[in-house]
């Protein structure tokens, strides 16, 4: 049984006549120990669908699913103190932004001797020591005095380290990283990377890798879902992906990529922007944006067709010549 | 692509040992330190080239382009515009250079005016430089947004209205009003996703090709160097680490920082994946930076004469290079 099973999850924005559908009808499972990148362009729902499976939409947020299984029991109908338990502990989540996500008042030691007090508890010289220790698990230098070390005190990688440091303090099993490399620069991004699959290769955490950089999921993920406007437009296994797309989204994105146009005078592009609230199409979402689109895709919607490879929402999947 | 000290021929835009250090103050009754933002910085750009400038954050590439639009004075070393030297020049001549120089900024959510609608937004450089009447300025600004891609009635709307693809050609069509030969354009499509990059990367790709006009694009993105760029200038901590044109940079890179970035850049295609050569740690302090070469803590090549003498930049396989090491790695 997958770890993560998410079915038919939709967040919806504003008023109940009119929601702004931010993630639309979601499936998604998540096996023990695996690498499943999430990508997509701003606005198609990948955050969102993170911060629901935290419970981390507020009011006037509203979050619907079929169900939402983590370890065969359903978050949705769980007691809110148990689900709070179980967040930070279970699964944990890295944020984008280190520079905001650490708390200015509190020193790194803090940080993480708070989280571990909170969920496995002991004495103050425990926690103090196995503090130190994440610290060394996630290659800070010098840990021992950066125990004491303020958050502004810290670089953007440093920050990122302690804040993956927080997120595996109680052996996770989920880890979700929302765009954990993006305000970093390549090298250091290189070197986040490695250590993030570092970690979930040596304590078998499933990880859930959430970016916009084509470029990032090819070289960590096993599995990848492409998402556009809050739906799922494609998933299956990286180098099938990678390799022949099925979807024409898929397939626009990485010719859209400058790694695949060397030798062209001109990038490929796609035409027009993701749709917002109020100009959602009626049939395929894509369809204003495809240039294989017929009528039947301006008027029906098409639904996710499961094939050998993984599944594909696109009445004329791209077939290999 | 030649010449790193001498001065011949005329370039539009010549660059020699340009150097921007600022003082900071490291607190209350403690001398001030300095940091050496950019430091001997050479390089000369052509009408209708693209010249790129990479590194990390921090390298003084924000610096370099402040030096070059004139919103700052550099500290020391020459800056050629056009033949004039800015340093030396008058009043009256800054003021004709600086309509020849405009710029892009990299987050267009932030550089356009929220108050202003796009006509007066685009017609605003035309005010200021030129002596057109009003209708003129209007005419010239529709005529510019037909030419990026803005349809007529775009012309009373406000920023808001826009997306972020279409506000970053709002801003090209701001830098081009007033036929500059320059362009700098610091990393105009970072805050873009893919579709929308490509998008307006091909638009300056064409509206350059129409123009002539040459442009210094800065940008940490190496494959969109890759597409866009004629030579590559590779920056590290205020200094010029590798100059050459981009086969040779993306080819034959010889300066270890160069190949670090290469290699950590991801890639889609695992056939143009680097082997990983990693950069360890991270950028350092500019306010402390370590002596002889600033790249010799972080590099797997590092010898003892790194740690001492700063490599100066010299021709190694046909392009320029600063590093101890170069023949030999």
């Amino acid at each position: 049984m997958a770890l993560l099973d998410i079915k038919n999850l939709s967040v919806h924005f504003g008023a109940d006549e009119r929601p702004m559908r931010a993630v639309d009808g979601l499936d998604l499972s998540i096996e023990a120990g695996e690498v499943v990148g999430i990508v997509g362009e701003s606005g198609s729902g990948k955050s969102v669908t993170s911060l629901a499976l935290m419970g981390l939409i507020d009011a006037p947020g509203r979050v619907f699913a079929d169900s939402l299984t983590f370890d065969g029991r359903d978050l949705l109908k769980m007691p809110a103190r148990e689900r709070r338990a179980m967040l930070g502990r279970d699964i944990a989540m890295i944020f984008q932004d280190p520079g905001t996500t650490l708390n200015p008042c509190y020193t790194v030691g803090d940080h993480l001797v708070e989280t571990l007090a909170v969920h496995e508890g002991g004495s103050r010289r425990a926690l103090r020591a196995r503090a130190l220790e994440l610290l060394q698990q996630v290659e800070i230098p010098d840990p021992q005095s950066r125990l004491a070390a303020y958050p502004h005190q810290l670089s953007g990688g440093m920050s990122q380290r302690v804040m993956i440091a927080l997120a595996i303090a109680c052996n996770p099993r989920l880890l979700i990283a929302d765009e954990p490399t993006t305000a970093l620069d390549v090298t250091v991004q290189a070197q986040v990377l490695d250590l993030l699959l570092r970690l979930q290769r040596e304590r078998g955490m499933a990880l859930m890798l959430i970016t916009h950089d084509l470029g990032v999921v090819a070289q960590t993920a096993q599995r990848v879902v492409v998402m556009y406007a809050g739906q799922v437009m494609e998933t299956g296994s990286v180098p099938a992906i990678f390799k022949e797309p099925q979807h024409p989204y898929t397939a626009a994105l990485m010719s859209a990529l400058p790694e695949n146009n060397a030798g062209r005078e001109r990038l490929q592009t796609i035409p027009g922007v993701v749709p917002g609230a109020f100009d959602r199409p009626v049939g395929c979402l894509l369809a204003p944006r495809c240039t294989f689109a017929n009528a039947r895709c301006q008027s029906e919607h098409p639904a996710l067709e499961h094939t050998p490879a993984g599944a594909v929402r696109c009445f004329y999947p791209l077939v290999k010549s | 692509m030649n010449d790193h000290s001498t001065n011949h021929t005329h370039f539009l835009l010549q660059v020699d040992s340009l150097a921007k250090h600022y003082p900071v103050s490291t607190g209350f009754m403690k001398p001030k330190a300095l940091v050496r933002a950019l430091d001997g910085v050479s390089f000369h750009l052509d009408a209708g080239k693209t010249l790129a400038v990479v590194g990390e954050s921090g390298c003084g590439k924000t610096t370099l382009a402040r030096q070059i639009t004139m919103i700052e004075t550099p500290t020391a070393g020459h800056l050629r515009l056009d033949g004039i030297d800015i340093a030396t020049a008058t009043v009256a001549e800054r003021k004709q250079l600086r309509p020849q120089v405009q710029m892009v900024f990299q987050n267009p959510y932030a550089s356009l005016n929220p108050r202003k609608r796009v006509g007066s937004i685009l017609e605003e450089p035309l005010k200021i430089h030129t002596t057109l009447t009003a209708a003129e300025r209007g005419d010239k600004a529709r005529a510019m947004m037909a030419r990026v891609g803005l349809r007529p009635e775009h012309y009373g709307r406000y920023p808001h209205m826009f997306s972020g693809g279409q506000r970053q050609r709002i801003a090209i069509a701001r830098a081009l009003m007033t036929n500059p030969k320059l362009v700098v354009a610091d990393e105009p499509v970072s805050a873009l996703d893919v579709s929308i990059q490509a998008q307006v990367l091909n638009l300056l790709m064409d509206l350059q090709q129409e123009t002539r006009v040459a442009c210094l694009f800065i940008s940490h993105n190496l494959a969109v160097v890759e597409h866009i760029a004629d030579e590559v200038l590779v920056m590290y901590l205020g200094r010029v680490v590798e100059h050459g044109t981009k086969r040779q940079i993306f080819d034959h890179a010889r300066h270890p920082y160069t190949r670090a970035l290469l290699s950590a850049t991801p890639r889609v295609d695992p056939e143009q994946r680097q082997v990983r050569f990693m950069a360890k740690g991270e950028l350092p302090s500019p306010l402390d930076p370590p002596p002889g070469c600033a790249f010799h803590r972080r590099c797997p090549h590092a010898i003892a004469a790194c740690a001492t003498d700063v490599p100066e930049l010299r021709l190694v396989d046909s392009h320029w290079t600063a590093c101890h090491r170069a023949e030999e790695i």
